[in-house]
């Protein structure tokens, strides 16, 4: 084992620059991940107007559907806030309820995307009917597929922290996860304007 | 039974070409030919723990050259066969869609599994041992940017035999690219190829800007930095703010072919003139992200073989990082006829020639850096010599094409093929060659052979302008590219003859550099000091080949070129404080990422071929390594000091 060689503190300091590089690489893959959406969100709007005769966003979003999403997918990212908190004060059973909150809250905020989805599905309004549809299943489907990897993820972590505890690792790893989910929630907030609040003016 | 299975062979593998079955054959052979030598020499063990599970810089960067080699070969092989074709009017040696097949993997093969894996070679060779470092910032994303490059250039290129080439051109617009146009799989094949490879390339852009920001030796501030790292900061800077873009088009034109979406479709409200902005805001920035490694290159070669430091260090950086913002504000000039305003053309027109400005900057600097030098010319430099005219004619000739109202004329045409291969080749294969000259004997501890390179460096010159400055009139003749035949009247047969014997003497050029490096491996002058050029930077203080963890004591660097004026001091006398020697910590090999970009194929393949349950098996295996290496604590391990006293003694032995 590498502890053999190198005293515990050695081995730390280590750890620590290692877990430093991690994540600023997290924070340059999340500026990656902004140039995505934005492209889908050029496309979007490029294409809202090409309904081809089919329904628009007027006639399809349901207000109360994507402003209570709106309201879980806020509190799911104040939750994750709270359990960085607990796990900087080296609360393990705290970092994990509010964890846990986290991933029911994310949950029920995909419940609610996918049934919206499957209504619209159901009305005749696909990924096929027209161009404005084929946009928009992308940039929100894009969205929720991250939440999506968000919930796996946030699973694994979990995992982790009961067997290993709060260590230099699952801190740095708690922390990204904390930052992915937030980031999460500002491109939901352009969603809800771009996508939802224009389409219903 | 033998219907269906006769049926399944019909539409899986390509049939009815003798050239295609030709390459079937010597596929076959190949493969068996490997499996025999792994195994009569028991290589396969080495094989596993040597080079598929390392994560050591030096060996991924070996692996990439391998590779990139490999597709210069085969995408040289398409330009001769395009070539044969064209050499003179009416010839009968290919079918018009077995042409389109070709020019399509051509510029595909050359830009995206050539060009950029060679790059990858020169970054991982490179930066780490410039900047004093003893491995990327993330060698596990590093070994998978790797491997998900090599499965998904492996995917592109089985197109070839099964399944059918993609056949769209190299960007694939739609709508000829949508199901409509091309309804079979070889579109699917270019989508995943690219796909899978571009998720690499993103990946490895982010691995480098982190290694150079966080991990240079402490002393080295950013100004003090060589400029071939600075290339690599700029290159891949670009790199992270174009390939999400390049991800974004090809998934949509997927959900379009493979869910009957209409984002690019003419039916349904789509535009397919989006996808061509799309695909361009991702390739007019790729062309940069190509050549601007290629400018550190040549300011490390210039600079070593004029024994200067390099003239105007400070304008050369500048000049790269305004190159990287400006190269996404000029998307629009490979399409002035697309019939956007004169505003919208006269904006990009000047954002075009602006790039002109400061590449001037790093020409003139090159040429002053030679000033009063001590030149010497050896092949690195013999190669950045050969740019140096090569770039300028296809510099002049790219703001010729910039002039908005002029390209109507140019644009598609053989003028604008003379134009780009002149800035490609020119630029970015002769820098890289020039790069890989240059670092050679740091990776393998030899030098390649001058006489043989010289041979190389001189039919590839006289290949290359013979090939491409008839290819400039033809265009003004009027013949446009991606014709598979034309007639006797036009009156182009004698320039296209000149041009197909031009091509044919840059493939005796690569013929010769092959045989300088098989050569070059028996016979090759070895290099015992680590220093074989008299270097400046710090990859020349330690030994060639460098040990796993290449500094032994991390260097403390003072000045530009630090490694110069250590070697100056010395000879003054002046001995730098010897530091003592600690465990070193380094990264443990792993299979994930080879495993990993297995599956990765396979969710490519499943969708190619509509394959759900390969899809499905694919999806799991990437989830489920993601998950094996979330779970993996055990990452890393360290270099007893006795161990690299040993290692050191072996390696600097007499000279030190």
């Amino acid at each position: 084992m590498a502890q053999h060689i190198v005293s515990p503190e050695v081995h730390e300091h280590h750890t620590q620059e290692q877990e430093s590089l991690k994540t600023a690489g997290f924070w340059l893959f999340l500026v990656s991940d902004v140039l995505l959406f934005g492209t889908l969100f050029a496309v979007y709007v490029v294409l809202v107007g090409h309904t081809n005769g089919g329904p628009t966003g007027k006639e399809l979003f349901e207000i109360p559907i994507f402003v209570a999403s709106t309201f879980i997918l806020l509190t799911s990212s104040f939750t994750s806030g709270i359990a960085v908190l607990q796990m900087q004060a080296n609360k393990l059973k705290g970092t994990i309820f509010w964890l846990v909150m986290t991933l029911l809250l994310g949950g029920a905020f995909l419940f609610l995307e996918i049934e919206e989805f499957m209504t619209m599905v159901h009305e005749g309004a696909n990924i096929g009917t027209s161009a404005f549809l084929s946009a928009f299943f992308t940039l929100v489907g894009t969205h929720g597929i991250h939440v999506t990897m968000g919930i796996f993820w946030c699973i694994g972590l979990i995992l982790q922290l009961r067997k290993r505890g709060i260590t230099t690792v699952t801190k740095r790893k708690i922390t990204n996860f904390s930052l992915y989910w937030h980031f999460l929630d500002v491109i939901w907030i352009f969603l809800l304007s771009v996508v939802y609040l224009m389409g219903v003016m | 039974m033998w219907d269906s299975i006769k049926e399944f062979a019909g539409d899986f593998f390509v049939t009815g070409d003798p050239l295609i079955y030709g390459a079937d054959v010597s596929i076959a052979l190949v493969s068996v030919a490997i499996v025999f030598v792994l195994t009569y020499f028991k290589k396969w063990k080495w094989l596993w723990t040597e080079w598929l599970t390392t994560v050591d810089h030096k060996k991924i960067g070996i692996m990439y050259l391998i590779a990139s080699l490999l597709m210069l070969f085969r995408g040289g092989v398409d330009a001769l066969l395009m070539r044969t074709q064209l050499a003179l009017p009416e010839v009968e040696f290919l079918q018009a869609d077995h042409y389109n097949a070709i020019f399509t993997t051509h510029g595909t093969i050359m830009i995206l599994f050539m060009a950029m894996p060679m790059m990858f070679a020169l970054f991982n060779m490179v930066v780490p041992l410039q900047l004093g470092a003893r491995d990327v910032a993330f060698p596990f994303l590093n070994a998978l940017s790797f491997w998900l490059f090599l499965f998904g250039a492996m995917l592109f290129n089985i197109s070839f035999v099964i399944g059918g080439s993609p056949d769209a051109g190299w960007l694939s617009y739609p709508p000829l690219s949508e199901l409509s146009g091309s309804p079979g799989r070889g579109q699917d094949f270019y989508i995943w190829g690219i796909q899978i490879s571009g998720i690499g390339s993103l990946m490895t852009g982010i691995n480098f800007i982190v290694t150079i920001l966080k991990m240079r030796a402490p002393g080295m501030k950013l100004m003090k930095m060589p400029l071939f790292s600075w290339s690599v900061l700029s290159s891949c800077i670009t790199i992270l703010f174009a390939f999400p873009i390049l991800t974004v088009t090809l998934a949509l034109l997927f959900l379009d072919r493979y869910f009957g979406a209409h984002f690019f479709t003419l039916d349904g409200g789509g535009m397919s003139m989006m996808y061509v902005n799309l695909i361009w805001m991702w390739g007019h920035p790729e062309v940069y992200i190509v050549v601007l490694p290629a400018f550190g290159i040549f300011s490390e070669i210039v600079a070593t073989f004029s024994r200067k430091t390099i003239f105007g260090y400070k304008s050369m950086v500048f000049a790269m990082m305004v190159i990287s913002v400006l190269s996404f504000f000029t998307w629009v000039h490979h399409f002035y006829t697309m019939g956007s305003s004169a505003d919208v053309n006269s904006f990009f027109a000047i954002s075009t020639m602006a790039i002109a400005i400061p590449t001037g900057v790093k020409v003139f600097n090159w040429l002053f850096t030679m000033y009063r030098g001590r030149i010497s010319f050896e092949l690195p430099m013999l190669w950045t010599m050969g740019f140096i005219p090569c770039f300028l004619v296809g510099g002049a000739t790219g703001v010729m094409l910039a002039v908005a109202p002029a390209d109507f004329q140019y644009h598609n045409s053989y003028f604008l093929i003379a134009h780009f291969h002149q800035v490609l080749i020119g630029g970015v294969v002769f820098g890289y060659l020039a790069g890989i000259y240059y670092w050679w004997p740091k990776l393998f501890g030899f030098k390649l052979d001058e006489k043989r390179g010289r041979w190389g460096f001189w039919t590839w010159n006289i290949g290359f302008y013979l090939c491409f400055f008839p290819q400039y009139f033809l265009g003004l003749d009027g013949m446009t590219r991606r014709v598979y035949t034309y007639e006797w009247d036009r009156g182009w047969a004698a320039l296209n003859f000149t041009s197909t014997i031009g091509a044919f003497l840059m493939g005796l050029g690569f013929i010769f550099q092959v045989w300088q490096i098989a050569w070059s491996v028996r016979n090759g002058q070895r290099d015992k000091t680590g220093d074989i050029w008299n270097g400046r930077t710090l990859e020349w203080s330690i030994p060639s080949p460098p040990p796993a963890y290449n500094f032994a004591v991390v260097p403390q660097v003072r000045k530009v070129d630090d490694w110069w004026h250590e070697k100056e001091d010395r000879a003054k006398g002046i001995e730098r404080p010897k530091q003592e020697l600690e465990p070193i910590h380094m990264p443990k090999n792993s299979g994930i990422p080879f495993i990993m970009s297995g599956f990765w194929f396979l969710v490519g393949f499943g969708f190619t071929f509509d394959w759900i349950w390969m899809v499905i098996i694919g999806f799991l295996g990437v989830f489920g390594s993601l998950y094996a290496r979330s779970f993996t604590y055990d990452v890393d391990y360290y270099i007893p000091v006795d161990e690299v006293k040993r290692t050191e003694q072996k390696l600097r032995g007499a000279t030190r």
